[in-house]
């Protein structure tokens, strides 16, 4: 054991977060003490920094098939997403004050969600199917006069499911309500085109495609009303005020070039190593559940449940032998609530404690998923061997 | 984040398993939350001589089961009693907050195992206090039936001191209670 711990380390976590692209670095670098300029100012250290924010603007346009007057750029996934439903509630307040969303919307769309509903709002949470997906025949039943906003992931942050986003769009359109998609765990990981899509609002954020943290971006389409969130002097168009990021905005910009450039590459590269994984766990292991969709996945997400062994112990454990991974067990996460995602599918809560979640980037070899499928089996059986629930041996 | 001594009970957990002929064994949580220990006891002359825990669980449950055990092991069953989750948390140079109450369920878990070994003494006693025989026929019986196991005669039971009578008794012929 100790030998191996001082083996390479495999992080295997990518959707909490990814490393920075090193041109990604490389390109953030001068905005720090050369090019440090505040871009409202009218001086060449001013308008530099303006420059280089526009330019940015045009690259994240282009990741995801839009207009650069159309990027919001906002400080993390959470805040454009915040931004998103609070905004458009308080622009369409006269017209109506219901809400549809999915239930298994990231937290950062649930908890400004059940603000609203504190503030007089009304939301219909739509069920999911074992797989994950919502049926967009539920949001179009679920509508009425009332309704203003729709909002609907594009791929569940925990299972890796990609939603029906163009249908659900489409229902949207012709009904004539705003639709929002949360994309911040596939944009830059998974091709997206907002008119394809049908979408009005896209929250994205950017470390999560080996951009910087602190950086994000909500799209709003030409034409939509919002109220900001954050109120001013005048960056943004008076939309999101504040100081810009301008090194986390050129990081941004970097990074969304790289994957618009290398998106079909990646995918190329992510899938055999996620089938891989998974492939080598189910073998090894009995008891082992595959939660998600089957192929309406992310390319970079496996997640399963293996029965008698609860989450955290495995993640210490493969902690010890380099490997970092995550779990949505309600013991590793601070609010001691079972997993609404896994829940929403129909996993029992005693095997959602189970889960360990596995998120591939583009860094991880094909060593470091043999690595895992080495040392996970040895890690289920000695917790097996010490767990109080483990049925005895024929 | 845990501590290093979490890290260590959790790397090399102390007394996994369970002992086959238990005299106490006691189970707490459950696993929607996520975590189940089960502690089994060995005891002599009122103290734990042997103990061991299975636990599913996180990483803090683990550990925490780990030394409880290696605490009270050798202790007399009153000094396992006293044992809490404060002391348990200390010795393992403190828990995340979060955990101090879901996870720390060893004490639990072991106090119950000592109730269970006291319940247990305690019904022996009592099935000793029942040992009687049949005014009938003579046939030795350990619980207060109404009726011979044996012969089927109906009997009747002193409620004072237990003794199995005649059914036409009325003063038990061992303490003279009206009957």
């Amino acid at each position: 054991m100790s030998e191996k711990s001082i083996a390479k380390k495999v992080y295997l976590d990518h959707i909490a977060t990814t490393p920075c692209h090193p041109k990604v670095v490389e390109a953030m670098q001068p905005y720090f003490r050369e090019i440090f300029g505040n871009p409202q100012s009218d001086h060449e250290f001013g308008w530099q920094a303006k420059m280089a924010i526009e330019e940015a603007r045009g690259k994240i346009a282009n990741l995801i098939k839009a207009l650069p007057q159309e990027i919001i750029f906002v400080s993390s996934g959470t805040e454009a997403n915040n931004f998103a439903l609070k905004g458009i509630a308080n622009a369409f307040e006269k017209k109506g004050r219901h809400i549809i969303a999915s239930s298994i919307e990231h937290r950062s769309v649930l908890t400004p969600l059940k603000f609203l509903e504190k503030s007089g709002y009304k939301v219909t949470y739509l069920p999911v199917d074992n797989f994950g997906l919502v049926n967009p025949d539920d949001v179009r039943n679920n509508i009425t006069n009332e309704t203003i906003l729709i909002s609907v992931m594009h791929a569940n942050n925990e299972i890796g499911t990609i939603e029906p986003i163009a249908e659900i769009g489409k229902i949207a359109k012709e009904k004539g309500i705003i639709f929002h998609t949360d994309a911040a765990a596939s944009a830059g990981t998974v091709p997206l085109d907002v008119a394809q899509l049908n979408v009005d609002l896209m929250s994205i954020s950017a470390h999560k495609f080996y951009g910087p943290k602190g950086v994000g971006a909500l799209y709003v389409k030409k034409g939509v009303k919002i109220t900001p969130l954050i109120h001013g002097g005048v960056q943004e168009a008076g939309r999101r005020t504040g100081i810009e990021n301008v090194p986390g905005i050129v990081g941004f910009g970097v990074a969304a070039e790289l994957s618009d450039k290398e998106i079909n590459k990646r995918i190329g590269y992510l899938i055999p190593l996620r089938d891989k994984l998974k492939k080598g766990i189910l073998e090894k292991i009995d008891h082992v559940y595959y939660n998600g969709h089957p192929s309406e996945r992310l390319p970079n997400n496996v997640n399963i449940a293996i029965e008698y062994v609860e989450g955290e112990a495995m993640l210490l454990s493969m902690m010890k032998e380099g490997i970092a991974t995550a779990s949505a067990s309600t013991c590793t996460m601070m609010s001691l609530e079972t997993s609404h995602v896994l829940q929403g599918i129909g996993v029992p809560p005693q095997i959602a404690n189970s889960s360990l979640v596995f998120s591939i980037g583009v860094d991880n070899t094909e060593e470091d998923i043999d690595r895992v499928i080495d040392v996970l089996p040895k890690i289920i059986e000695r917790l097996r061997a010490m767990s109080a629930i483990y049925p005895e041996r024929q | 984040m845990y501590s290093e001594e979490v890290m260590e009970h959790f790397s090399n957990p102390r007394n996994v398993g369970e002992i086959p002929d238990a005299d106490g064994v006691g189970t707490e949580g459950n696993p929607l939350c996520g975590d189940v220990m089960k502690m089994s006891i060995k005891v002599e002359d009122n103290r734990i001589k042997d103990i061991k825990f299975k636990t599913f669980g996180c990483g803090a449950a683990i550990a925490v089961s780990s030394i409880v055990t290696e605490m009270v092991k050798g202790k007399t069953l009153d000094e396992a009693m006293a044992l809490t989750k404060e002391t348990v948390a200390e010795a393992l140079g403190g828990l995340p907050p979060n955990k101090m109450h879901c996870s720390n369920l060893g004490s639990d878990a072991l106090h119950k195992a000592v109730e269970d070994y006291r319940s247990k003494q305690k019904s022996k006693e009592t099935k000793e206090k029942f040992v009687c025989h049949c005014p009938y026929c003579n046939t030795t019986c350990d619980a207060p039936y109404p009726y011979c196991n044996s012969c089927g005669a109906s009997i009747k039971i002193c409620p004072n001191c237990g003794e199995a009578l005649k059914k036409e008794t009325t003063i038990c012929t061992k303490c003279g209670t009206s009957v």
